[in-house]
C-alpha cells in the first residue's frame, strides 16, 4: 500500500477541512466582534486538546482523564516566559524584590527559583510547550501500557494525576501562582499581547495551528499507524499476537496526544492571557473529554465543532441562565453517551449526508459514512 | 524535623495523628465500600458516588431538623433513624439510575464513567437550587460531643470514636451480605461468569440493579456518619471522589479485604505525614506513591485470582 498525496484525503474529507477553514477563516470573524472573536479563540484552544482525545480515544480507545495536565503544563510553560518578560526590575520596582514575578515576592522568595531561569528564553519555552508534556505522557505511558493498565483503570490514575497536579500548583503558590495561577502577562517579545489587534492576529494564528494538527492528525488515522491503532481498539490481543509492540502505539498516540493539549494550553495563555489551576484539574479534564464527545469521537472535525459549540453554548447559558448550565451539561454527557456514541459527527455522517447524497444525485444513498463504519465496511475498505 | 520534640511529645504526636488518621480511615471505608460493590463486582464506574453521599447527607440533616422541632425528646437518638433513611433514599435513588441509565451501558465501562459524571453535575446543580449553595452542618447530640482523655498528652473525640465504631460494623455488615447472604453468592456468581449464572436460573438483571442500589445505600450511610465530623455542601462529594477511587483500585478491585486495608495504608499515611508537612504537600505525596505502587502492582493490594 503506497500512501500518495491524493490518498491523505478523500473527496469528502477534503471537502470537510475546506469546510471548517471557512467557518474558522471567514466566516467567524465577520460574523463576530473583538470580544467574540476573542471567546472563540480561546474554544479553539481547547479543539487542540480534543483533537489529541479523538486520536487517544477514538482511535486507539485509551481515555484519558488527565488531558488538562498536559494542557496546564503547556499552558504554564508559555506562562513562565511571559511572566518573566513582565517582571522587569522597572515593572517591578515597587516589590522588595524587584525583577521577580510578583506573586513570589508576595510569598516572600528573594530570588528566582533555578528551574525557572531556562524559561527566560523564548525558544526554550516554545520548545518546553511540547516537550513537557510529552515527557510527562511518556513516563505515565510506560509506566501504564507497558504493564497492559487500560481502560478504565487508566482513567482513574490519569485522573489521580490532574488532582495531584491541581493540588501541588495551589499549594507551592510561591513558585507557581497559586490557585490565582500567574497572571498580569503583558507582552510576548515587545508585542503587547492585550490588545484587540493582537488578541485577533492570535486568533488567526490559533486557526493555522489547529490546521497544522489536524493535518498531523489526519495523517496519523491515514496511515499504517492509524489502521493499527484501530485494530488494537477493536482486538487487542490479536494485534499483539500479529507480533506488534502494542504498547509502544499506545505510547505513541498518547505522547502525540499531550503534545497536541501542550500547544492548546500555550495558545490558551497567550489568547486569554493567564494560567490558571482551575483549567488543570478533574473537572475542566473530564469537560475537555465531552467537547470530543460531542463533537464525535471518531472524526476530528466533529471535534472541533464539538468544542467550539459546547463552549458557545457554556459561555450562553452561563451568562443567561447559569442555574441551568450545569444541567444542561450533565444532561449532554447522558444524552452524548446514550443516545449519538458517535457524536455530532455520527448524526452527520449517518442521518445527514445519506439523506442529501439521496437528494442531490435522485437516488438510492451511496455516500459512505465518514466515521465509524462497521466492522465489516473496514475491512472491505 | 524531630528534634524539637520530646521522646514522649512525639509519641503523643504519632497516637493523636494516628487517631486523626483512624477518623479519615473510617470515612474512606464508608466511602469505598459502596464503590467496592459497584465498581469491584459490577465493574461499573459511578462517578457521581459522592452525590449519592451528600444524598445521604441532607437526609440526615432533615432528619435532625425535624426531630429537634417535633420530638426533641427523642433527639439523642436521631442518627439511628437518620442512617436508615439514608440508605434507602441513596439506595432509592441508586436503583432509579441503574434502571434508567446504567443497565444500558453494562458493555461500555468508559460510557458509564461519563454518563455518570453528567449524572453527578445534574445532582449537584440539584442540591444548590433545592439547598442553597451554602454548607449546612447537623447539630450533634450532646452524647456525642466532647473528647474523652487517655493520657494526660492524649485526647481523642468522642464523634470520632462513633464513626469508627459505624466504619467497623457497616464493614461486617456488607461482609456478611456479601459471603453469607444469598444475594452475595448471586453477585459474586454473575461476576465470575455472567452467562453461566443466568443459565443456573439467576434473575441477573435484578441482581445488578439490586446491587447497584445497595452500594448507593451504603454511600448514603456513609454521607449521613460523615455529617457527624463535617458540614456538607452541594459539591462536598466531588472533594473525596478520586480519593475513593483510589482507595478501591488501591485495594484491588472485587476485593472488601483489599479496600479496607488500602484505605487504612492511605488514611495513616497521609495524616502522619500531615502533621510535620503542609496538607497540600501530604496529599500530593501520598497520592504519588499510591499512584506509583498502582504502576508497579496494577491489580491492587489484593487481587482476586479469576480468569477474566
Amino acid at each position: 500500500m503506497t500512501i500518495s498525496k491524493t490518498s491523505l484525503f478523500t473527496r469528502q474529507e477534503l471537502i470537510g477541512f475546506i469546510v471548517l477553514a471557512v467557518v474558522i477563516f471567514v466566516l467567524l470573524p465577520l460574523a463576530l466582534d473583538n470580544f467574540r472573536l476573542n471567546l472563540f479563540g480561546k474554544y479553539l484552544t481547547y479543539a487542540f486538546v480534543a483533537i489529541g482525545l479523538v486520536l487517544c480515544w477514538g482511535a486507539g480507545g485509551i481515555l484519558s482523564l488527565g488531558q488538562g495536565v498536559f494542557f496546564g503544563l503547556g499552558g504554564y510553560c508559555m506562562a513562565m516566559f511571559l511572566k518573566l518578560e513582565a517582571s522587569t526590575p522597572e515593572n517591578t520596582s515597587i516589590q522588595s524584590t524587584p525583577g521577580i514575578p510578583d506573586f513570589m515576592d508576595w510569598n516572600q522568595l528573594t530570588e528566582l527559583p533555578s528551574w525557572w531561569v531556562p524559561f527566560y528564553s523564548l525558544t526554550f519555552s516554545l520548545v518546553a510547550v511540547v516537550i513537557v508534556p510529552v515527557i510527562f505522557a511518556f513516563i505515565i505511558g510506560v509506566a501504564m501500557f507497558r504493564r497492559r493498565v487500560g481502560g478504565v483503570y487508566f482513567a482513574i490514575i490519569t485522573q489521580a494525576f490532574a488532582a495531584i497536579l491541581t493540588i501541588l500548583i495551589i499549594g507551592q503558590q510561591g513558585y507557581t501562582g497559586g490557585v490565582n495561577g500567574i497572571t498580569d502577562l503583558r507582552t510576548l517579545k515587545g508585542w503587547d499581547i492585550r490588545t484587540d489587534e493582537a488578541k485577533e492576529v492570535l486568533y488567526y494564528v490559533n486557526g493555522v495551528l489547529l490546521f497544522v494538527v489536524l493535518v498531523i492528525a489526519q495523517f496519523v488515522r491515514k496511515s499504517k499507524l492509524g489502521r493499527i491503532l484501530i485494530a488494537m481498539r477493536d482486538q487487542e490481543d490479536r494485534v499483539r499476537f500479529s507480533g506488534y509492540d502494542v504498547a509502544g502505539f499506545k505510547i505513541f498516540i498518547f505522547c502525540l496526544g499531550a503534545a497536541f493539549a501542550g500547544i492548546g494550553g500555550a495558545m490558551f495563555t497567550l489568547q486569554v492571557g493567564f494560567m490558571s489551576p482551575t483549567l488543570v484539574g478533574i473537572v475542566p479534564s473530564i469537560e475537555m473529554v465531552i467537547f470530543c464527545a460531542v463533537g464525535g469521537r471518531l472524526s476530528i472535525l466533529g471535534a472541533v465543532y464539538g468544542a467550539l459549540l459546547v463552549n458557545w453554548a457554556k459561555t450562553t447559558f452561563s451568562e443567561s441562565f447559569p442555574e441551568l448550565w450545569l444541567f444542561g451539561l450533565g444532561g449532554l454527557f447522558i444524552a452524548v453517551v446514550m443516545l449519538f456514541p458517535n457524536g455530532l459527527a455520527g448524526v452527520w455522517s449517518e442521518k445527514i449526508m445519506p439523506r442529501i447524497a439521496g437528494l442531490m444525485e435522485g437516488r438510492k444513498p451511496t455516500a459512505k459514512p465518514l466515521v465509524a463504519p462497521s466492522p465489516k465496511e473496514k475491512e472491505a475498505a | 524535623m524531630f528534634s524539637d520534640y520530646s521522646m514522649s511529645e512525639l509519641g503523643a504526636i504519632f497516637a493523636m495523628q494516628g487517631f486523626a488518621g483512624l477518623i479519615l480511615f473510617s470515612v474512606f471505608v464508608l466511602m469505598a465500600l459502596g464503590l467496592a460493590i459497584i465498581f469491584g463486582q459490577m465493574g461499573v464506574i459511578n462517578m457521581a458516588h459522592g452525590e449519592f453521599m451528600i444524598l445521604g447527607a441532607y437526609v440526615t440533616y432533615f432528619v435532625s431538623n425535624f426531630f429537634s422541632a417535633f420530638l426533641p425528646g427523642l433527639f439523642p437518638a436521631y442518627f439511628f433513624v437518620a442512617m436508615i433513611l439514608a440508605f434507602f433514599a441513596s439506595g432509592a435513588l441508586g436503583l432509579l439510575v441503574e434502571w434508567s441509565i446504567i443497565r444500558h451501558l453494562y458493555k461500555r465501562p468508559l460510557d458509564t464513567l461519563l454518563a455518570t459524571w453528567g449524572l453527578s453535575l445534574i445532582l449537584q446543580q440539584f442540591y444548590r437550587s433545592v439547598f442553597g449553595a451554602r454548607e449546612v452542618g447537623v447539630t450533634i447530640p450532646n452524647w456525642m460531643m466532647g473528647s474523652m482523655p487517655v493520657t494526660d498528652l492524649i485526647e481523642v473525640p468522642i464523634n470520632g470514636i462513633f464513626v469508627m465504631i459505624l466504619a467497623v460494623s457497616i464493614s461486617l455488615c456488607v461482609y456478611v451480605m456479601m459471603f453469607r447472604s444469598r444475594w452475595g453468592k448471586q453477585v459474586r456468581a454473575i461476576n465470575q461468569n455472567r452467562v453461566m449464572a443466568g443459565a443456573v436460573g439467576i434473575n441477573t438483571e435484578w441482581t445488578d440493579r439490586l446491587t447497584f442500589g445497595i452500594g448507593c445505600g451504603v454511600a448514603g450511610v456513609a454521607g449521613s456518619a460523615f455529617t457527624m465530623i463535617g458540614s456538607t455542601g452541594p459539591t462536598s462529594g466531588q472533594l473525596y471522589i478520586v480519593d475513593t477511587f483510589l482507595v478501591v483500585v488501591f485495594g484491588g478491585a472485587g476485593s472488601i479485604l483489599g479496600t479496607i486495608a488500602s484505605a487504612f495504608s492511605i488514611s495513616q499515611a497521609q495524616s502522619i505525614m500531615e502533621f510535620f508537612l503542609s496538607g497540600s504537600m501530604a496529599k500530593v505525596l501520598t497520592l504519588l506513591v499510591v499512584v506509583g505502587i498502582l504502576m508497579i502492582r496494577p491489580q491492587g493490594l489484593f487481587s482476586l485470582k479469576l480468569r477474566k
